[in-house]
């Protein structure tokens, strides 16, 4: 009797699954309360995107909790009053990681959350319900003290590097409280998403949400839309491509952050080799798609640039050089004493307060989580070619997200080794891209889209009106939950480590801005 | 031990280009268009373009709208061909448009450089780079062209933390209104005589965020803009060659 009463709440699907929208149940605020906090009692469930969208007279809220042992997403819902004072109990109260979504939608919708601890605009949105609070007059967290100092910084950095401010309440060198402001990047991506109606806007638009990510947004709004015409057929040769393009942006990444690692750490002979090194990886992508970023490499349907004999046995032979100088350099990092000394216990975050904040992909594994959508809600080539993902560091610091790179990075290379293989005992051809006329996008659905990123866990989800057109969109990176573990990590720590720790982090400005 | 270092110098060897304006770039690079004068339906392939940098009668390709994308090519082409020439950067915007027939390079008007610029600059130019709302693909390649392979400091090219040291701003970015008001107080905090250099496609229109209400774009209005450097990202070779080209000797 009590699983009917419990299904009854629910819907389930897998991961790029489409829902039709009216066999979602929508049931009552305190019956969504009560069995979201059920369900995050659970360590497996975690909250892959919660949002509203306002549908005629009502708001309606979609809430998907992911499950990493079935490999599940429950999909729950209820329906509010469309109107301006409208208040509900915050979930965040008891369940923290829910901030961000209950304030992106206090933000948006001028909900109120009862108690929540904390109702800052997530990004100052350009719709946000309430214009009165702009980005430039936040009231920061304050410590009334004489003996205490604030320092701020940003929006615009020292470096090259996206605008976002960084406020420090210190006790003279140790940070005592980090508050991080967003929102400078906001471009309106997911009204744009609605706005431009072309498959190829829609697409390229994916390729610049955060576009060191490119290849895997792209990744993401690809596997929807898919999903949403209701194109189930999976080929293998093409999932392979993707696959490969993913890991290759991961490759890149990891290898560039390791070189600004070294910067942070002033070792120029690491800066300089690692740096060197992303140079051939971000020059195959253009060997293969004519983009160092890999934009242009994933369409919906198909591929302009199949991934052909003569580019499998370069991409071997780049791994092969790639290997031989990355291991002696990363060799002599991990050895090097005064590199050490800037990395261990320095910046350390608990496997407890990651799973508190909600954190995924490596600000999540660092720690020991094994938060891996690859591994726990596979896609693309992940779905037939298992990629294992224990994560064998734990301690959380500085060195914890050093050492998770070069062991990703070693993890890659092996990966895309076996991909290569896989793909020349298929032997066929990924087919083109699908036609704009040929794409019917089912009326009246949900399609939730994950894709593990070489940050963590993508998600985006669009609701479709009768009609098939694309009437809400909804994107989350990674980025999303993670920032708040660099603010964790600064708590004691001396403000001259902020650097090393950001850089360690390399966490998304435009992709939490949107 | 010194050993291991000699073994990591020698596994790298030598890693920067030694002359920027020749390399030939691998694959499938998409540089500056080449439009043929045949006749096709120009409606049809005018609505293939995301961005709308695609106009008719005759053809043409704005390269200040183009997300270079390639899509255009794919569907028409015997029209349409992108070129791996990376010396796109220009002084007028006009000249990103390349029209139908139009196989000329694309170039500097020496008529429109400032005078200063060649002789303040050409030895040495100090950039204050403004990320406003961009994706972090233009951040990462202005980043590359410092780094060991294309090595734009022997130009005495170099991005600085203060805007006080600096001759001048790089805007990467459509320009959020959140980030607007942040543009203006960092170009008014260099000293004259600045320059403004617009990097990608969404600095130079908006690119495919164009249209959105989130941005506020006045700030282009008020100035007149001295290299405009096209690209989704711009190859770091479009970038320093149209740098090295505005401020060289003439």
């Amino acid at each position: 009797m009590e699983s009917t009463i419990d299904t009854s709440l629910y819907v389930a699907i897998k991961n790029q699954g489409t829902i039709r929208l009216n066999d979602i149940p929508v049931i009552s605020y305190s019956e969504f309360y009560a069995k979201v906090m059920s369900l995050m009692q659970n360590d497996q469930n975690h909250c892959v995107t919660y949002h509203a969208f306002p549908q005629g007279k009502v708001l309606k809220f979609i809430c998907c909790i992911a499950n990493d042992l079935d490999a599940e997403i429950k999909i729950l819902s209820h329906e509010q009053p469309f109107k301006r004072d409208l208040q509900l109990m915050s979930i965040t109260k008891n369940v923290y990681a829910f901030h961000g979504y209950e304030r992106e939608i206090m933000e948006n919708f001028g909900v109120d959350f009862l108690s929540h601890p904390w109702k800052k605009p997530v990004r100052y949105a350009f719709n946000r319900a309430d214009h009165s609070k702009v980005i430039n007059n936040y009231p920061f967290y304050k410590i009334t003290s004489s003996e205490l100092h604030e320092v701020g910084v940003g929006p615009i950095h020292a470096g090259v590097i996206e605008p976002g401010h960084f406020r420090f309440l210190c006790n003279g060198e140790t940070v005592l409280h980090l508050e991080i402001q967003l929102g400078w990047q906001h471009r309106g991506v997911e009204d744009t998403y609605v706005r431009k109606k072309t498959l190829l806007q829609r697409t390229v638009l994916s390729e610049s949400i955060a576009a060191d990510t490119a290849v895997g947004h792209a990744s993401a709004f690809a596997y929807l839309i898919e999903s949403m015409a209701g194109l189930q057929k999976k080929n293998d040769q093409l999932d392979i491509e993707r696959t490969i393009g993913l890991e290759l942006e991961r490759l890149a990444m990891h290898i560039g952050d390791l070189s600004n690692m070294c910067i942070g750490l002033a070792y120029q002979l690491g800066a300089a080799v690692f740096g060197a090194l992303r140079t051939p990886t971000i020059n195959y992508s253009q060997l293969w798609c004519g983009n160092r970023f890999g934009k242009g490499l994933i369409r919906a349907g198909g591929t302009h640039y199949p991934l052909g004999k003569e580019l499998q046995d370069a991409l071997l032979k780049f791994l092969e050089n790639f290997e031989g100088r990355f291991k002696t350099m990363a060799a002599k990092l991990f050895a090097l004493p005064s590199a050490l000394m800037r990395m261990e216990n320095i910046g350390k975050v608990t496997k407890t307060q990651m799973e508190l904040i909600g954190a995924v992909g490596m600000a999540a594994r660092m720690t020991g989580m094994a938060r891996d959508l690859r591994h726990s809600h596979p896609f693309g080539a992940y779905r037939f070619v298992k990629y294992e993902s224990p994560s064998p560091v734990t301690t959380g610091d500085v060195w914890a997200r050093a050492a998770l790179r070069k062991v990703e990075i070693e993890k890659s290379i092996l990966y895309l080794r076996r991909l290569i293989r896989e793909l020349s005992a298929i032997d066929g051809q990924s087919p083109k891209p699908i036609a704009e006329n040929n794409l019917k996008i089912l009326p009246g659905v949900l399609t939730v889209s994950m894709v593990e990123g070489w940050r963590g866990e993508i998600c985006h989800a669009a609701v479709t009106d009768d009609k098939g057109e694309i009437i809400h969109y909804k994107v989350k990176d990674p980025s999303f939950h993670n920032w708040m573990a660099l603010a964790l990590s600064l708590r004691d720590l001396e403000i001259s480590d902020f650097p090393i720790n950001n850089k360690s982090y390399n966490l998304s400005y435009c992709g939490h801005d949107l | 031990m010194i050993l291991d270092e000699l073994r990591i110098f020698k596994q790298h060897g030598k890693q920067f280009i030694p002359d920027v304006t020749k390399p030939v770039l691998p694959g499938p690079f998409k540089g500056r268009p080449e439009i043929t004068l045949e006749r096709v339906d120009e409606e049809a392939l005018a609505s293939v373009c995301p961005t709308g940098a695609i106009s008719k009668a005759p053809v043409s390709v704005d390269l200040g709208k183009c997300v270079m994308c390639g899509e255009c090519a794919f569907a028409f082409p015997s029209k349409i061909k992108f070129t791996k020439d990376y010396k796109i950067a220009t002084n007028v915007r006009e000249n990103l448009i390349i029209k139908a027939g139009d196989l000329e390079p694309v170039n500097l008007d020496e008529s429109r450089i400032r005078r200063e610029i060649q002789t303040l600059f050409g030895r040495s130019l100090k950039l204050r780079e403004i990320s406003a709302a961009g994706a972090n693909a233009d951040e990462g390649e202005l980043n590359a062209c410092g780094n060991v392979n294309f090595d734009m400091g022997r130009f005495g090219i170099e991005f600085l933390a203060s805007p006080r040291h600096c001759d001048g701003i790089v805007i990467t970015g459509p320009i959020s209104e959140n980030m607007a008001e942040a543009v203006q107080i960092c170009y008014d905090a260099i000293p004259d005589p600045k320059l403004i250099i617009l990097v990608g496609t969404d600095a130079i229109s908006g690119g495919i965020h164009s249209g959105s209400k989130a941005l506020q774009r006045s700030f282009l209005e008020k100035y007149p803009v001295d290299l405009y450097v096209p690209g989704n990202p711009p190859h770091p070779l479009t970038f320093v060659n149209g740098v090295l080209e505005l401020i060289r000797k003439r």
